[in-house]
């Protein structure tokens, strides 16, 4: 059984280091590229979102390597996620792809189904390793997450331009290539040294945050790699949803605390939408209250086109942008999406940006 | 001077009108519509929505802008479920808030959210919430709830045996007991607001009936058949209209007396797009089903709906008399 999972940002850190911790062999996808892009959307249906397209497209192209299982999350709506997998295999099996798969998600009727999957997986591993394995997964997607925050900081502020990224990528690849849960701790520490050795000089810089769809905002490749191209215009970024909070969220119920959790989003998000909407619409909306109250210069929504939770997100966001004076900008991705109108779009939406700081001075 | 409650012309609409029109009737308010959609009303709804909402979404945007001036009240409940563990779809969960955010002068707004995701049983908590705005009397809530529900009840069994919601809206005799039908017999698959909504999909139920054509819809088919095709899938579908849409359709595919069917979606649907692969993915397979998909935006033109309807007709007669049909 060669096991294979959907990339989506630096997931696959996580759950390779899960899966291998287990004792079961992994092929991660390679990264998604426009062919990655190209092989899904052909084969997907029209209107299906970006990550969609992506997912098959890592299907078809790990198939290549070898992979036979497919592992993935599901859910119960009303966002079409919760149907991508059963949806993606049918796909699969008229192309002729002979993959068996494996749907981790909230069981229908009983909790046994979920636990025989993940049995299936794991094979005759104790319970207590399997705990261990996901308990070592998520302590990567921390460090993961702790070290993408420091280069969200240090970008706008880099001495030479493209510092961050190679340190960055360097950083990684410590955390990715750590084995045992006892040598994290060790990595972790060696590769804040590497980020924090960033020559910078203080400057002031606009802060911006992003919100939006999960898997857009977590997937670079699908979003053109917008905190980069910020940073390198001078903007600090955060972003409202993190891979580790997110595990912690739907996971762990909450678990572990902490960490900026949904059902603040959740509460901040009232005056505007009043209920869930599926998917993280109603994170979107809260983020972009959250980072006003913390005193950010703009807000950038992203999302896959056809996104349903975020066109309701999308269509309340307008008076919020009008009651608060925040500047919202909204990009839409999908297989079209070109660097060089987002670039252009990004380059108006700073100077937008600091041209409000600089009136706010003035007044001050 | 009764309260004058007005219900867009749009969305669930077509499913749940006498439900509503009953209940609120009977607590003696005047209950009144917006009138057909229009391209005058599709254009207000173009002004007041985001781009990438869906045309129906569009379009109810336009017939609340059509009712907001001459009622006291807009009905648009929050639907958020229907039955349990199954949802609409996302934007009619956040669709008051999209009206109050984007639709200015409006009259007061009743948005109670029906949500039965996880329980089982009748709506009468919500509809006494509902009632609430307009009466306090309990007794008299609970007598325009059974009203209501027992109306609805008559309603589903007049589409149930074959009527399309607008005659049965208006035909309350039941059904007509004509002799068996000759015609052949088409399947039009889609959400209840695109194919019941003769402006959103440029005529398409008057136009196949013109060419003599007999239509079943997704909602003619009984629950019970539906489930049962709809249990065959790997995972329940969460979606309530794609449950049925998929359950219908599954079923028209094992029917030998449909000769034809026609998915309705409306351009980058959410659900369809995953509902409509599996359907035409059942139908491939299947392989000697006519089979047509018609997608539909306000862009959308007659005369190209015409020409790909008088070629799917034209297949359906072609395979008619291959089999000897």
């Amino acid at each position: 059984m060669k096991v294979t999972f959907p990339h989506m940002g630096n997931l696959w850190i996580c759950l390779n280091a899960m899966l291998q911790y287990l004792g079961v062999e992994t092929v991660v996808p390679p990264p998604s590229t426009k062919k990655t892009l190209s092989l899904g959307s052909k084969h997907s249906p029209e209107f299906s979102c970006m990550p969609f397209k992506l997912n098959l497209g890592n299907f078809m192209e790990a198939s290549e390597l070898g992979a036979d299982t497919i592992i993935m999350a599901g859910g119960c709506g009303p966002c079409r996620f919760g149907y991508y997998a059963q949806v993606e295999h049918e796909i699969l099996c008229d192309l002729g792809y002979n993959y068996k798969l494996v749907v981790l998600e909230p069981p229908e009727k009983h909790i046994s189904q979920l636990l025989s999957r993940i049995k299936y997986i794991t094979g005759n591993r104790s319970w207590f390793e399997v705990i261990r394995g996901i308990r070592f997964g998520f302590a990567k997607s921390r460090a993961v997450d702790d070290l993408e925050i420091m280069a969200m900081k240090l970008r706008p502020r880099e001495k030479s331009p493209g510092h961050t990224d190679t340190a960055l990528t360097e950083a990684l690849k410590l955390i990715a290539e750590t084995r045992r849960p006892e040598h994290l701790q060790e990595s972790q520490n060696n590769s804040a040294e590497i980020m924090k050795s960033i020559p910078t000089e203080s400057r002031q810089v606009l802060k911006v945050g992003l919100v939006g769809e999960i898997y857009t905002l977590l997937e670079p490749f699908a979003n053109m790699d917008i905190e980069r191209k910020l940073g390198r215009l001078g903007v600090e970024v955060d972003r409202s949803i993190y891979l580790s909070q997110w595990v912690n969220d739907h996971l762990f119920m909450g678990l572990v605390k902490g960490l900026r959790s949904s059902s603040l989003y959740q509460r901040c998000s009232a005056p505007y939408l009043r209920h869930f909407v599926g998917g993280h619409g109603q994170e979107t909306l809260g983020g972009a209250v959250y980072y006003n109250n913390a005193g950010f210069d703009g807000v950038i929504q992203i999302l896959p086109f056809t996104c349903m939770p975020e066109i309701v997100a999308q269509s309340v966001l307008p008076s919020f942008s009008q009651d608060t004076g925040m500047p919202v900008m909204t990009l839409i991705v999908d297989e079209q999406s070109g660097e060089a109108g987002l670039m252009t779009r990004l380059e108006a939406f700073v100077d937008l940006l600091a041209e409000n700081r600089d009136r706010k001075k003035e007044l001050a | 001077m009764p309260v004058i409650i007005g219900i867009p012309r749009s969305l669930l609409f077509y499913k749940y009108y006498p439900l509503w029109k009953t209940f609120f009737e009977e607590l003696g308010a005047e209950v009144t519509t917006s009138g057909h959609t229009t391209k005058a009303v599709l254009q207000e709804g173009l002004k007041l929505s985001v781009d990438e909402a869906c045309l129906p979404v569009k379009v109810a945007f336009g017939h609340v802008q059509a009712l907001r001036e001459r009622v006291d009240y807009i009905f648009i409940p929050r639907l958020v479920s229907v039955s349990p563990r199954e949802y609409i779809c996302p934007k009619f969960l956040g669709f008051p808030d999209m009206v109050r955010q984007c639709v200015q002068g409006l009259p007061a707004i009743i948005d109670t959210s029906i949500n039965m995701y996880r329980r089982e049983g009748d709506m009468f908590r919500q509809f006494s919430e509902m009632g609430a705005h307009i009466c306090k009397n309990p007794l008299k809530i609970t007598a325009a709830y059974r009203k209501a529900r027992s109306e609805m009840a008559r309603f589903d069994s007049r589409v149930e045996a074959g009527m399309l919601p607008e005659e049965a809206f208006i035909n309350r005799e039941g059904i007509p007991g004509d002799g068996p039908d000759h015609r052949p017999t088409v399947a039009v698959v889609g959400h209840p607001y695109n194919i019941y909504d003769s402006f959103i999909n440029i005529n398409l139920i008057k136009r196949l009936e013109e060419s003599g054509i007999n239509i079943v819809t997704a909602d003619n088919v009984p629950e019970r058949l539906v489930n049962s095709y709809a249990g065959t899938l790997n995972k329940k579908l969460f979606w309530t209209l794609g449950r049925r849409m998929v359950g219908a359709a599954y079923h028209f595919t094992d029917n030998p007396s449909i000769r034809g069917i026609i998915h309705v979606a409306s351009f980058a649907c959410g659900p369809d797009s995953m509902t409509g692969d599996m359907i035409e993915r059942k139908v491939r397979r299947k392989g000697n089903l006519p089979f047509l998909n018609l997608i539909l935006d306000e862009h959308t033109g007659e005369a190209g709906i015409v020409t790909r309807i008088e070629a799917f007709l034209d297949m359906v007669n072609m395979h008619g008399q291959a089999s000897g049909i």
